[in-house]
């Protein structure tokens, strides 16, 4: 296997009884990418997360994250890898700085290392302040803050986050996302899993979109989206005449960001690749023609239209749980 | 893995145990005073006149009851031995720590160091405060390390039961329904409260497969009768519960390892 590669899937399956949570996945995630699985709750997000984090066993196929098998190498796996849990996975009676001095036991961090990676890390999800408050005590943002100091702890390579900010006001959320912006820019790949399309579009490289344990489709949301035929400018013409349509059609089609022209009623529907050449053009030639603009309509694809494209269905719940900072 | 390794994770595991029960300290001073208070104290000095010492045998039903106020310490804190990681388990802190490049069994060896420990200390204040009240033990203290060693060992099986369950149940509400249904009927069903020879007969018929009478039968001649009475006794304990710990045991690991796996 390259050595540009993090992580490996061939052929992923895991049955629960007779449930088939995911099915004869396949893909690869390269070193340095944002990689988001995404998808509704149900889809086989989580359940693949799980796998690559050796907290479950394929029931067939085989993954392998930094070169190591996640089933025959798992503690290898363990040691290269941080992770951050879908709930707040915190012991209510522990202060912050104990939560983080006990997982540098489990990793078996020597106390020098483990205190000065503890401190860096307090300072970096600003929480140094409040290190040695018992975590009862914490906000929701702040139990998340704690929760990815705990899984950069190791010093990963690698990092997962499962949902990360499932259920954060929109403040917290926003840190969150830079936080794992500046992650990416210091070379750590990441996998996460949202529901969140908005979050998808803004933070992955690349994505999975995740329905009934397939894997629908694989690319960067741009790519994604222009997948989907570019972006669509809709006109209505004020009194139209079938002939006016045409002549505004015939005009359009010779340019070459122009894709297709579609013609219903009074309104043109035109697929174009950019916004800055086509409007411009579109509204020229339109006057040219005498036809008159009565209102325009700019509609470029968002995720939410390529999981409808692929999964045949919208994807429901957009940031519905708020907790307060 | 390394011994050394193996060691810092058991340690930093067994110490969080001991750091969440200093922080409830309420909860704490519950596990450690419930038992004697209501079992030792207000049982014991309630019965104390109506306890027939024709059937008891001893002039101080207290003496009679320190074994299995004893006794009962080691079933509900083995019993509920695994609800600390039954929580873990449901808000996700025992994924966290199994992320984590530890062997499987150092999170449930510091279960078992911390349960153990606290109930030889809470063993211990129990027969101090008979003391109190008149119970001197006739084995002296090397029948109480005895003691100590014959709940060590009951223990162990009833902590494996416990994790076993918690690592099996769907909530923590089925955990404690199935907990009130095993932990009573044990005790009632027991020597713990009257001798064996005082019960009707299909209690003891019950009561004899029972593996708690069998422990409470070792434990009582310890304080009450002396060395001689004892040691079959203990021997035959002792017997039993190697056998009740290995089928535990054995339960404990395969109920883990359908979670874990």
């Amino acid at each position: 296997m390259s050595s540009s590669l993090a992580i490996e899937v061939t052929g992923l399956g895991k049955t629960y009884g007779t449930l088939r949570a995911i099915e004869d996945l396949s893909f690869t995630i390269t070193k340095g990418e944002v990689f988001g699985l995404l998808g509704p709750n149900g889809a086989g997000k989580s359940t693949t997360l799980r796998i690559l984090i050796t907290l479950l066993r394929p029931t067939t196929g085989r993954a392998t994250v930094l070169g190591h098998d996640v089933v025959q190498d798992a503690a290898k796996v363990r040691g290269l890898i941080g992770y951050v849990p879908q709930e707040r996975a915190i012991d209510r009676f522990l202060t912050g700085r104990e939560h983080l001095v006990l997982l540098g036991h489990l990793y078996h961090l020597p106390k020098l290392e483990a205190q000065e990676r503890i401190k860096n890390l307090l300072k970096l999800v600003e929480l140094e302040d409040h290190a040695d408050r018992i975590a009862k005590t914490y906000s929701g943002g702040m139990k998340r803050k704690l929760d990815i100091a705990c899984g950069l702890l190791p010093n990963p390579q690698l990092l997962f986050l499962d949902e990360p900010t499932l259920g954060l006001d929109v403040q917290s959320r926003l840190r969150i996302w830079d936080y794992i912006r500046g992650l990416r820019d210091q070379g750590i790949t990441i996998v996460m899993t949202t529901n969140y399309l908005e979050e998808a579009d803004l933070l992955c490289d690349r994505l999975a979109i995740f329905d009934e344990g397939h894997i629908r489709v694989i690319g960067s949301p741009k790519e994604l989206k222009a997948g989907l035929g570019g972006d669509s400018l809709s006109l209505t013409i004020h009194n139209a005449r079938p002939d006016m349509l045409e002549r505004l059609s015939a005009g359009l089609k010779p340019l070459p960001f122009i894709r297709e022209t579609r013609t219903k009623d009074n309104v043109i529907h035109v697929k174009v690749d950019s916004p800055e050449k086509s409007l411009p053009a579109v509204l020229e030639i339109a006057s040219r023609v005498d036809c008159q603009v009565e209102t325009i309509e700019y509609h470029r694809p968002r995720l939410d239209d390529v999981f409808v494209a692929y999964t045949g269905h919208a994807m429901k719940g957009e940031f519905p749980e708020v907790e307060s900072e | 893995m390394t011994t050394q390794h193996y060691r810092q994770e058991v340690l930093a595991l067994t110490m969080r145990w001991v750091r969440r029960l200093s922080r409830e300290k309420f909860s704490m001073l519950f596990t450690l005073v419930q038992p004697m208070l209501f079992w030792l104290i207000f049982f014991g000095n309630l019965f104390q006149h109506a306890a027939d010492t024709q059937v008891f045998q001893v002039e101080n039903y207290m003496s009679f009851l320190a074994a299995g106020v004893v006794i009962m310490t080691v079933l509900n804190n083995g019993l509920s031995g695994g609800v600390d990681l039954l929580f873990d388990k449901e808000n996700g802190f025992l994924e966290r720590l199994m992320a984590t490049p530890i062997h499987r069994t150092s999170i449930i060896l510091s279960r078992y160091l911390f349960v153990i420990t606290i109930t030889s200390l809470q063993i211990l204040v129990i027969l101090a405060v008979a003391f109190l009240f008149g119970v001197t033990p006739e084995t002296g203290l090397l029948g109480v390390a005895v003691i100590l060693f014959i709940g060590m060992l009951f223990g162990i099986g009833l902590t494996a039961i416990s994790l076993a369950l918690a690592f099996s149940v769907k909530s923590h509400g089925d955990f404690f329904s199935v907990l009130g249904f095993l932990s009573l009927p044990m005790i009632f069903l027991s020597s713990a409260l009257v001798p064996l020879a005082a019960m009707p007969g299909w209690m003891r018929a019950v009561a004899f497969l029972n593996p708690m009478t069998w422990v409470i039968e070792a434990v009582r001649p310890l304080i009450i009768s002396g060395w001689a009475a004892a040691l079959p006794q203990v021997a035959i304990a002792i017997g039993i519960l190697v056998v009740f710990d290995a089928i535990c045991l054995y339960g404990g690991a395969q109920a883990f390892r359908r979670a874990i796996g």
